[in-house]
């Protein structure tokens, strides 16, 4: 064996690129609680104050401290980057220096220039020429086979959030491979997958083979980009710090040349236990020296930075990277996935105060220990930063080695990716159906022209049959949209080093997504159980509705509306199922617009459900604003009856709740007179 | 059977263990001056549900309320003992935990009647929680507009048989706050075995509103809400009275 791999135990990982394999025949589980954690250390708390400086100057300048305007950014483009190289156990950052916005202009060339203009920077003469007239990018390429017709669903807004014109990002590498492997390993492999493929050339072989040389490069690159900063990672990591480093470089590579709209770092924490358990083991390092690497590794991942437009912002509420962890679980053999450095990462958002990314998501079950629920509980209570997802479902299609990309979206690490696909607005396309294609904000003839609804008071049958026909409409101009966007990301700003750390075949999720699914079925709902009036404008558009008596909302655990809701769903994914899609993508969908709900609301006109023109939709699958009125169960059990198998990519619900709500404080209530009695004695004595 | 339902709140967290579907009876004979839900007071009010309408709400959730279950509360629910004995006989088939959240008030031990009835329910409620207005019933009286005779008297028959109870007390400044009433009821809870625990609510004025819209006077206007440090206070009190009880300590506000 391996020097590097010593102590560990045999398997198959040995042989093959698995890590999976690895991490199942290597890691100790722990079911204990929390008290064998470290806090800060002095150099740990030194250097998150010189951070929190750092923002707090970028806050005043306006959101963004640099920018790169000239030099464009790849894998080995900057030298080393530190906040003070003395006290950083971990390193790396994105350009030369910490809160510097890197230039990425292969997504697209105008949201470059549109990205630093916007912050008060000019994007370099040649630069913008070479991109503009030598170098075509992704969203050229996208602009070049639109149609007509998916240009008008783009600009009237009921497609929209596509990845036409930044980097489609949900892509996970399988950054673990290189520490347990080493860069050297990894292109042996690739070099052999290269040497395999068909030999008779037709274009998905020549794509194949020009992809690989490709990743092939890249690796060559995170090579290098090791050595910048000092490391040689062409052989594996021999210890925890070099694990965590090696994980962390090359997780690096992939932000220096993807500015994607969700920037993904996988399941790493138990991967990482097991090397820290062997040093521990070894007297190599101390609790606190591991609690270190991570915090700092953490922090690294804090100030993982893009440059963007106002506009994308608006988008998603605010900057996102969505550095989403995996953490937790339950494995196939019914051992759960928890250990120690599970509990660590948590507890970064004690020693570093909290922060919405790296956006840490316990992979929650039934299963797991409850002193690892017990930690969770008192980490949200503390923190409010925890995010958690159903493992118990996603275990069924995805095993025990997938992590979530973005919010929700789940797929096995190095094994499938996602082709990230937006949104369509299926509220929008309701008021298509009603008045023949034509917009109801624009008066634009947008979608085909069909039948409109022409009788005074609506009637769910008739509305229903027009709503599907406009719905199979949208889902094949939608996909088709996709299938080019894909096409061109691939060509002109494809994923290489994501890609090298996958295997040589890979599952693609062809994801597309629903919005304003609560203003639909709450509309449906009123058509048929109550009276809904079309008020239309001089030109015969429904421009506004009024509804005469009451009628079931969705979110109050009624089945009359929760089921249009649930057919709603189902019948959407069978339109986009219908469709072609690119490189032999399983389409998937999903409800989660979680912050760009407002933004389609505002595109939207009034809907039968009593919703006034622009006024915001509830975000993903939530019921809308003050319409749940039967309280968090009834809510809660609406969204959870949504088919989980038509909408595999993932459902969110944003759920608030004042802590009061969730019970008593311990202080008031024990709930155990004996306790109560002890404790006051206790204090009596004191 | 049917029973006159105020409302039900899906997701409760504060009356009873766990997450648990709370029923709220309509009608209550008592007219509490700090009461928050003065609408459930008229017995006419509140729509009809039948047991397995409620029961059915119960199992579509059922999932959520793991380590909870049912409480009901109200108004009174006593007030509809039969059509309560039958929810909750109901619920327990189904192993659902039940919680009777009462103040006793309609509790008789003369009449031979109700006594047997209300044996019945017991024998299907998991745990009560029996809200104690006030132990002087000097006090008791404008208060609530009624003696407190009969809820003691309730205390001591669930005690006897042998049902768990928590014990509920809203601390209202001026009203319920005097040390030797709170020591008092101390001493009361510590001469029964069945307390589980004590629940000590801090007097909030969020019914207010309440009363406003329903065209009515709030009875306790100008009484400020107690804060927390003094409702912590006040149940320190009440647990002195309690260990005083259980090792037969003098009164100190006995003179």
């Amino acid at each position: 064996m391996r020097p590097e791999w010593r102590a560990f135990n045999n398997g198959i990982w040995e042989h093959e690129i698995n890590v999976r394999d690895f991490i199942q025949k290597n890691y100790t589980p722990y079911d204990g609680d929390d008290t064998f954690l470290a806090g800060p250390t002095k150099k740990t708390e030194e250097l998150w104050a010189q951070v929190m400086e750092l923002s707090k100057q970028e806050r005043e300048a306006g959101g963004v401290l640099d920018m790169d305007t000239k030099l464009v950014s790849t894998i080995t483009s900057h030298g080393p980057g530190y906040l003070d190289k003395d006290k950083e156990t971990i390193v790396g950052f994105q350009t030369d220096k910490p809160f510097k916005r890197s230039l990425q202009p292969y997504g697209g060339i105008r949201m470059a220039e549109k990205a630093c203009a916007d912050n008060g920077y000019t994007i370099d003469s040649e630069v913008k020429e070479f991109f503009n007239i030598h170098r075509k990018t992704h969203n050229a390429g996208v602009f070049d086979a639109y149609t007509e017709e998916m240009r008008n669903c783009r600009s009237s807004h009921i497609i929209t959030g596509l990845p036409d014109a930044y980097g489609r990002g949900r892509i996970i590498g399988d950054y673990r491979r290189v520490a347990l492997y080493g860069i050297d390993r990894l292109i042996e492999d690739k070099e052999e997958q290269k040497d395999t493929t068909r030999s008779t050339m037709y274009s998905e072989i020549i794509r194949e083979r020009e992809e690989l040389s490709e990743q092939i490069r890249a690796l060559k690159e995170l090579k290098k980009l090791g050595s910048i900063y000092g490391f040689d990672i062409s052989k594996p990591a021999m210890n925890v710090k070099e694990a965590i480093q090696w994980t962390y470089l090359a997780y690096l590579a992939a932000v220096k040349e993807q500015n994607g709209a969700a920037m993904s770092l996988g399941r790493t924490s138990t991967f990482i236990d097991i090397y820290a358990q062997r040093d521990l083991e070894e007297g190599t390092y101390t609790e606190e020296q591991v609690q270190e690497f991570v915090d700092h590794f953490i922090m690294k991942l804090r100030l993982v930075k893009f440059a963007r437009t106002p506009e994308y912002n608006e988008l998603f509420s605010g900057d996102p990277t969505w550095v989403t962890e995996s953490i937790g679980g339950v494995g196939i053999d019914g051992r759960p996935l928890v250990t120690k450095m599970s509990f660590r990462y948590l507890h970064t958002l004690e020693n570093l105060g909290t922060a919405p990314e790296p956006n840490l998501t316990v992979l929650w079950s039934t299963k797991l220990p409850d002193n690892f629920k017990r930690f969770c509980a008192k980490t949200s209570i503390a923190s409010s930063s925890i995010q958690y997802e159903n493992d118990d479902l996603m275990r069924v299609t995805h095993g025990d080695d997938y992590a979530i990309a973005c919010c929700v979206s789940s797929m096995r690490v190095g094994k499938e990716m996602q082709l990230f696909g937006a949104r369509a607005n299926l509220a929008k396309c309701l008021l298509y159906a009603i008045n023949g294609g034509v917009d109801e904000i624009t008066k634009k003839q947008i979608g085909p022209k069909y039948r409109p609804i022409t009788s005074e008071y609506l009637d769910y049958d008739e509305v229903m049959d027009a709503y599907k026909d406009m719905m199979q409409w949208l889902a094949n101009v939608y996909v088709n949209a996709l299938n080019i966007i894909h096409y061109m990301h691939d060509k002109y700003s494809y994923e290489r080093i994501q890609m090298a750390l996958h295997d040589k075949k890979v599952t693609r999720w062809f994801a597309t997504g629903i919005a304003g699914l609560s203003v639909v079925a709450d509309s449906l709902s009123a058509i048929k159980y109550a009276k809904v009036k079309a008020i239309r404008d001089e030109n015969g558009i429904v421009v506004d509705y009024e509804i005469e008596g009451d009628f079931p909302k969705y979110g109050n655990n009624d089945d009359r509306v929760d089921q249009i809701a649930n057919d709603l769903v189902h019948t959407f994914m069978n339109f986009v199922k219908s469709n072609h899609t690119y490189r032999g993508g399983i389409a998937t969908t999903s409800i989660l617009t979680i912050t760009s709900n407002v933004v389609y609301g505002k595109n939207t006109g009034a809907t039968p459900d009593g919703r006034k023109k622009g006024e915001a939709f509830a975000p993903g699958a939530n019921p809308m604003h003050r319409r749940d009125t039967h309280g968090a169960v009834a809510s809660l059990a609406s969204v959870a009856k949504l088919p989980f198998k038509d909408a595999q990519d993932g459902i969110s619900n944003t759920f608030s709740i004042v802590p009061g709500a969730l019970g008593k404080e311990d202080k008031i209530f024990t709930g155990d007179l004996e306790v109560d009695l002890e404790l006051a004695l206790s204090e009596d004595q004191k | 059977m049917t029973g006159r339902i105020h409302s039900i709140e899906s997701f409760g967290t504060v009356d009873g263990p766990g997450v648990r579907m709370v029923v709220f009876f309509q009608g209550c004979p008592m007219r509490c001056q700090y009461c928050h839900n003065p609408d459930t007071w008229e017995l006419a009010g509140g729509s009809l549900m039948t047991v397995e309408e409620i029961l059915k709400q119960y199992e579509s959730s059922r999932h959520f309320y793991r380590g909870g279950g049912i409480t009901a509360t109200g108004g009174e629910p006593l007030m509809q003992l039969d059509f309560l004995t039958q929810l909750f006989e109901a619920a327990r088939k189904k192993d659902i935990h039940t919680c009777l959240d009462t103040s006793g008030i309609t509790f008789n031990r003369s009449n031979e009647e109700y006594v047997k009835k209300i044996d019945r329910l017991l024998a299907s409620t998991s745990l009560v929680m029996l809200d104690i207005k006030q132990i002087n019933d000097i006090r008791h009286k404008p208060l609530t507009g009624h003696s407190n005779a009969a809820i003691l008297e309730f205390a001591r028959y669930l005690d006897e048989k042998e049902i768990p109870v928590w014990i509920r007390h809203v601390v209202v400044p001026g009203i319920t706050d005097e040390a030797a009433d709170l020591y008092h009821l101390g001493r009361f809870i510590g001469q029964l075995k069945n307390v589980k625990a004590l629940d000590v609510l801090p007097y909030h004025d969020m019914g207010k509103v309440k009363y406003e819209s329903m065209g009515m006077d709030y009875p306790l206007k100008g009484v400020p809400p107690l804060s927390k440090e003094d409702a912590l206070s006040a149940k320190k009190i009440i647990l002195t009275g309690i260990r005083d009880a259980r090792t037969d300590a003098p009164d100190p506000y006995c003179s």
